[in-house]
């Protein structure tokens, strides 16, 4: 694939994470989603930059807002949709939503709740691919909240300890919840954080994804050889934290100026202006992500819910007895009880 | 058949898990080259590698949260967390991560990991080093939990909850790895799950484990003394549990009760008297009473903390009550 080739396949992957984010907004409003925990990642798209340097066989892990990490990795919008609705067609079956997507098969290793808390586990996968010798890297992406958590710094100490092929990966949209990074961090120069651990570190303009590839890029081969990295996306969260979020933390000019840096238009600028895709190319190209996003929002909307029964599968392994339901313990308890 | 340690059963117990498994790894603080705080996995690094024995920095969550990763990436780690008095730093990992993986992802993610720790009372380690802390596990889906009591449990509860493909949390006892029994490495006591009973007798059931197995048994003994016949059963597995054989073993006796080294109020001994009591309501000639720790913080004077737990003489009198309703000389 040439270099312009590979480009315009970021635009075309970054419209897609776009539409997507768009359609489950639309989910929402018409009452179809299962919740409001819903955490748009329009305005970080150039997380495309690492997605695309990443390799099959890689695995990672995401935080709450990670549609689009899933989507660039190859994430079915379909099933994606389909889980955020709470159906049975779902990822994973209605169970987890949104912010407990994953796909093993792509490598998915899970979304998580918790902030920080899927960062360890590309440290395990780490030591599995250390040990094997197999050459894959793990990366966890996670915002600038878990920036304070100190579990990143245990799994950032780790991973330099023991040369694991691991990327921390953090898109900071400066945003955790309502609280900007600059009242959450009386020092802001993260890259220094992980530097001090030992990590090859960067910092990228996320309006470049082009930028945030090339980065992306030397990061994954260094860390390939077991030198871990660490890269941060600077982007700006264009909407609220969640579906039910306001914004009453932040100014309408603060976010006027915040959405200017977008990458999805810089990208679409950039082609156009290199001659690289025409407008009608482009056009077409956004055509297509909004035909197939309506289609898994109009899929996920049809789907069925899940059955009940299976709401006590999938506890433990499927070759161990599955938790009995409390009407069965009752039932049995009720009858034999019983007296005349 | 050989007598061995409890401690020497463990260490055999991962041995031949790492011979017969190459993807059996072990990780924590001080497993390596100190060859663990109590000594349990001394020279494993000399014969396995700094790949496969982990020494780890004082990062008890990314412990626990690199064992996931590795436990979903196809190796099958042995966490070890030195005392289960940390477990709250490792509660996330463990509770929303490592037991509810499987669940949240459809069934697509299993953690096949296995957390040792070590627990209880005995050598005056004070209130941060000494609790029995199981209930707070027994109260996650997701996760099993095994408390061994027996020399010959303490390795094959291990080499067990190294086969099973959801996480495991292996709780041994500070007071036992002293302790020598016979080891037969070709005979479990029991299957996984089940219950073993350990003395039969027909007019009160006794239901412990780990260290407290130990008490009840040597109360049981003086109860014959005494004409009084316990049955004691090993509970062994907390989760799962087959309780068919104890609600058969309480119905036959219409009298139990339940020991436990932990807080007694929201208990492991709670649940199962509540269970039992339950199952069993119309075959019950006393109440099914609870036995547990005094609900304080443990002491580090040896007196007071060797009389913040249950002891055998405790387990004697109580037990006496339940078969004649003498009532002992301190409940008068």
């Amino acid at each position: 694939m040439n270099l312009n080739t590979a480009a315009l396949g970021r635009y075309r992957m970054m419209r897609r994470i776009r539409s997507f984010e768009e359609r489950v907004g639309e989910l929402f409003l018409k009452g179809e989603s299962a919740g409001s925990m819903l955490h748009l990642s329009i305005g970080e798209e150039a997380v495309v930059g690492m997605t695309d340097a990443m390799q099959s066989g890689d695995t990672f892990t995401t935080h709450h807002r990670g549609h689009g990490v899933f989507i660039g990795r190859g994430g079915d919008p379909s099933r994606m949709m389909a889980e955020i609705a709470g159906k049975e067609d779902g990822y994973c079956r209605g169970k987890g939503g949104s912010m407990h997507i994953a796909d093993r098969a792509l490598g998915h290793l899970g979304a998580n709740a918790i902030v920080g808390g899927g960062i360890p586990h590309v440290v395990g996968a780490g030591i599995s691919y250390r040990n094997a010798g197999a050459g894959q890297i793990s990366v966890a992406f996670f915002g600038d909240g878990a920036m304070s958590q100190g579990i990143l710094y245990e799994s950032m100490n780790m991973a330099a300890l023991w040369h694991l092929p691991v990327i921390f990966c953090c898109i900071n949209n400066q945003y955790g919840m309502g609280t900007r990074v600059d009242r959450s961090a009386g020092h802001h120069d993260f890259p220094a954080r992980a530097e001090a651990f030992g990590l090859n570190a960067a910092r990228v303009d996320g309006t470049d994804v082009e930028q945030v590839y090339n980065a992306a890029t030397a990061l994954a081969h260094t860390a390939r050889q077991g030198n871990p990295g660490y890269l941060e996306i600077d982007a700006y969260r264009f909407y609220g934290h969640a579906r039910m979020d306001k914004s009453p933390y932040r100014t309408a000019e603060e976010e006027a100026t915040g959405r200017a840096r977008d990458p999805l238009l810089a990208a679409r600028t950039r082609l156009a202006a290199a001659g690289i895709a025409s407008e009608a190319d482009l056009v077409g190209i956004d055509g297509d992500a909004a035909v197939e996003m309506d289609l898994a929002l109009a899929n996920a909307i049809a789907a069925a819910p899940p059955a009940l029964s299976t709401m006590f599968q999938d506890v433990y392994a499927p070759d161990t007895p599955a938790p009995r339901p409390q009407v069965d313990r009752l039932s049995a308890i009720l009858s034999e009880g019983s007296r005349a | 058949m050989t007598e061995v340690t409890y401690r020497d059963a463990i260490r055999q117990a991962l041995l031949d898990a790492m011979q017969a498994d190459p993807s059996v790894i072990l990780i924590g603080e001080e497993v390596g080259l100190y060859g663990g705080a109590y000594g349990v996995t001394k020279g494993l690094i000399d014969l396995f590698g700094h790949d496969r024995v982990i020494d780890a920095p004082i990062s008890e969550p990314a412990i626990v949260g690199a064992a996931i990763g590795a436990a979903m990436t196809g190796l099958r780690p042995v966490a070890e967390l030195m005392y289960v008095d940390f477990i709250g730093m490792t509660m996330d990992q463990l509770a929303n991560q490592a037991a509810k993986s499987r669940y949240m992802f459809g069934g697509q993610i299993g953690v096949p990991m296995v957390l040792r720790t070590q627990g209880g009372t005995g050598r005056s380690a004070a209130a941060q080093h000494s609790q029995s802390l199981e209930a707070w596990v027994l109260h996650t889906p997701g996760l099993r939990l095994v408390m061994p009591a027996t020399v010959n449990d303490a390795y094959h509860l291990l080499r067990q909850s190294l086969t099973q493909p959801d996480p495991v949390v292996f709780i041994e006892h500070k007071g036992l790895y002293t302790m020598k029994g016979p080891l037969d490495v070709a005979m479990p006591d029991g299957a996984w799950g089940e219950p073993v009973i350990r003395r039969t007798g027909s007019d009160l059931v006794i239901l412990s484990y780990s260290r407290m197995l130990h008490e009840s048994l040597a109360a049981a003994e003086r109860l014959a003394q005494a004409g009084v016949e316990a049955c004691v059963i090993d509970l062994r597995c907390l989760n799962p549990m087959n309780e068919a054989p104890l609600v058969e073993a309480v119905k036959a006796t219409g009298r139990a009760m339940v020991v436990t080294e932990g807080v007694v109020t929201g208990s492991v001994a709670s649940d199962i008297a509540a269970r039992l009591s339950e199952l069993c309501f119309d075959w019950l000639e006393e109440p099914i009473l609870r036995l547990g720790g005094e609900d304080i913080p443990i002491p580090v004077s040896p007196a007071l903390e060797k009389a913040s737990i249950p002891s055998a003489d405790l387990i004697h009198d109580t037990a006496l009550w339940l078969v004649t309703r003498k009532a002992p000389s301190w409940a008068a």
